[in-house]
């Protein structure tokens, strides 16, 4: 057997040359300025990360403190105080807190020891409810039967336990898979190994159109169209849940996993197939026992982007989720997802709060969630597409 | 005996030798089953872009007039009767304009990066890619996060701090359309720089080593020779990114969107009101959803006639040069 054909395509030599006949200083600075620039991808992606998980570091850190207020004070035994101890207590940091007028601070102050006095008699007023231990554990709430986890900003008490939100946007991201991989990937398989060359052209740009339909548009449509029919067909309880807005995400994420799925099938070297038929064996049987296993990492790869793409889709699950935050498992509940109450909430806090941080610490979870998926598809699919141009 | 070797008759063989033109008869049922499956699968999503399009062209017609697309909403942006969405189009039309002129440059001189001088092998050309996919897939709620972090309170705030500073205040640091457009632009990157590449490409090598035969240097090359021929492909490029940033909400929900505002936007500091936003006001704040549904489907309609108008131009272009570049090759 011979060794693959592996010489360069003529690109290669073009890219080794430096600089053509001369050598200009301006030129020589304008091709330096093209690599800065080139660098821009990397430095938003750093630069994403850095400023927001910025705004959550004060929580990460244990910085931050929710607890309702530990004593009752005056306004002037507050002013006693030192000015960072003055700014925590009306929640604000201490540039801005030195920004703003004396009169502003002492309204904030006065409504701060108004508040103070109007604490009621419960035993879960001194937890700093932004630590650790309450955003990932049940805790037993005063008036509740059992511990449990619970999601209520904008409440006396305010409790930020993080896996409600959580199992939502597993939950509606399930559903979304369940219902857009078997499509897609039917359709990839259908469009890139069996379907007529006049078919595929005109079958792939008319799937690639759903990827045009903004996302509001389809939260729109879950809204208004899918709850109604799907609630009449079903007859199930409350109109938006997770089934609805599962639907309405599988929709969105169809066009991306038959995107990568069909371009992974289509990579495959034809000679696969051309052997395949040689033996004896019908399309069909080419495309799934040849063509798919030699394909499956970009399969695989296809389906975790769905899944990046799904978990952090906000339109549609803020519209049609029904946006509760019920911790079960059944799709027929309301659901809460994370990006929905980043969405929702995000406009009500005060800048710099603990709801505010909190938020954001959501956000810089939802990007880790989302980078390692990216992350593990980019990888899986430059290592088939290498192994596959070798083979070819 | 003859002894002549006996030709054999191969059809032509294309570049790509094409498998749908192989007609190979399926001998079992499950063959023929599991194709009709695929095939139910593939015309099963196209029906359901099929009814999600009719039914907004069917219900949104009837309210579309030209009073609607060209008054705005002063009195009651829920009046049937008056409501109108001229500042909607206005303000996205807007933000996306101002947005192109940000990833434009960047992406065109990143993917001139990519594909004429880097190396494919080279760890940092890995990264710079891998770092393109993955912004691809950054959640757009996270880019909205990033806007409000980064674009208002950093450099908002910052630029306040140092040029205004005996100003109370702000101008900068808070949400307009700017900062929108920034982050939009940010968000739209990948889909900028992967469809430039993708024209540059298709630009046959000959053309460059002639150039430089010729005495050209290699920057000008891709000044004078290059980029002219990929000119449809950067096209294209802006297109796509346009129809994707047009309709998307959740990164201008915190940096420059207004629920109302009277008049439009004026200067890069002031907030805009935008088409996407407003079918999410109208979807979900409406004291009568019943009542409102048609003006709802009318702004639907605007805003998908507004993308798909702008993807379909894309998809033609990228036809015709995919077309030009299998006849080049």
């Amino acid at each position: 057997m011979t060794p693959p054909d592996t010489t360069p395509p003529a690109a290669f030599e073009w890219r080794s040359i430096q600089r053509g006949r001369r050598l200009r200083p301006l030129e020589w600075l304008v091709e330096r300025g093209i690599f800065a620039v080139s660098l821009s991808a990397i430095v938003m992606v750093f630069l994403i990360f850095l400023f927001v998980a910025r705004e959550a570091l004060p929580i990460l850190f244990g910085r931050m403190d929710s607890s309702v207020a530990q004593e009752q004070m005056t306004v002037e035994e507050m002013k006693a105080l030192p000015e960072a101890e003055q700014a925590r207590l009306v929640d604000m940091s201490l540039r801005d807190f030195r920004e703003e007028d004396p009169e502003t601070i002492e309204l904030l102050l006065e409504v701060k020891a108004e508040e103070m006095q109007t604490i009621p008699d419960d035993p879960d007023i001194g937890a700093n409810t932004v630590s650790w231990r309450y955003l990932v554990f049940p805790h037993q709430w005063t008036g509740y039967d059992q511990p449990e986890y619970i999601w209520q900003p904008v409440s006396q008490i305010h409790k930020y336990n993080i896996v409600p939100l959580f199992i939502g946007s597993l939950k509606a991201t399930l559903v979304a898979l369940l219902f857009a991989v078997p499509f897609s990937l039917g359709a990839a398989i259908y469009v890139s190994q069996l379907a007529a060359p006049r078919t595929r052209e005109l079958l792939k740009p008319v799937i690639e159109m759903l990827a045009g339909i903004p996302s509001v548009v389809l939260g729109f449509f879950a809204l208004i169209v899918m709850a109604s029919v799907l609630q009449d067909f079903f007859g199930y309880q409350s109109r938006l849940n997770a089934l609805v807005a599962g639907l309405a995400l599988g929709i969105a994420i169809i066009p991306v996993v038959f995107s990568i799925a069909e371009d992974a099938l289509t990579s495959v070297p034809r000679s696969y197939t051309q052997a395949a038929l040689a033996l004896g064996s019908s399309k069909w049987q080419a495309a799934w026992r040849v063509v798919l296993p030699a394909a499956i990492p970009g399969v695989f790869a296809a389906v975790v982007l769905g899944f990046g793409r799904a978990i952090g889709e906000t339109m549609i699950v803020l519209m049609a989720s029904g946006n509760a935050s019920i911790l079960s498992w059944d799709p027929l509940d309301s659901v809460r997802t994370v990006t929905a109450t980043i969405a929702a909430e995000l406009a009500e806090t005060v800048f710099g709060g603990h709801h505010y941080r909190m938020l954001f610490l959501l956000g810089t979870l939802l990007f880790a969630v989302t980078f390692v998926a990216n992350l593990v598809a980019d990888v899986v699919i430059h290592r088939l597409k290498k192994r596959l141009e070798g083979l070819a | 005996m003859d002894t002549q070797t006996p030709q054999l008759h191969f059809r032509p063989d294309p570049v790509d030798p094409d498998l749908g033109d192989l007609r190979v008869k399926s001998r079992d049922f499950a063959s023929l089953f599991f194709t009709g499956l695929t095939g139910v699968a593939t015309w099963l999503i196209i029906a359901l872009l099929a009814v999600i399009l009719g039914n907004i062209l069917y219900h949104g017609w009837d309210t579309l007039s030209w009073r609607f697309i060209t008054s705005n909403s002063d009195e009651d942006m829920f009046d049937v009767n008056r409501a109108g969405v001229l500042p909607m189009i206005v303000g996205t039309t807007a933000r996306i304009f101002l947005m192109t002129l940000f990833v434009l440059p960047i992406g065109v001189i990143t993917a001139i990066y990519l594909t004429e001088y880097a190396k494919r092998t080279t760890v940092l050309t890995r990264i710079i890619r891998g770092a393109v996919n993955n912004l691809a897939g950054v959640p757009s709620i996270v880019f909205g996060l990033f806007g409000l972090g980064f674009f208002i309170s950093f450099v908002g705030g910052s630029m306040d701090q140092f040029l205004r500073a005996e100003n109370a205040d702000p101008l900068w640091g808070k949400p307009a359309i700017l900062w929108a457009s920034l982050t939009l632009a940010v968000m739209t990157l990948p889909v900028m720089i992967v469809a430039t590449e993708e024209s540059l490409r298709a630009i046959p090598p000959g053309l460059r080593e002639g150039s430089l035969a010729l005495g050209a240097t290699k920057l000008q090359t891709i000044w004078k020779i290059v980029l002219p021929q990929a000119l449809p492909g950067i096209l294209t490029g802006g297109i796509l990114s346009v129809s994707r940033a047009a309709g998307e909400v959740a990164p201008i929900l915190f940096t420059g969107a207004a629920y109302y505002m009277s008049g439009y936007p004026r200067a890069l500091t002031d907030q805009f009101m935008d088409l996407g936003y407003h079918v999410y006001i109208l979807s979900t704040q409406s004291p009568n959803i019943e009542q409102t549904r048609p003006i709802l489907y009318s702004t639907v309609l605007v805003l998908l006639l507004l993308t798909f108008t702008l993807n379909f131009v894309a998809i033609l272009i990228r036809a015709r040069m995919r077309r030009q570049m299998r006849a080049l090759h």
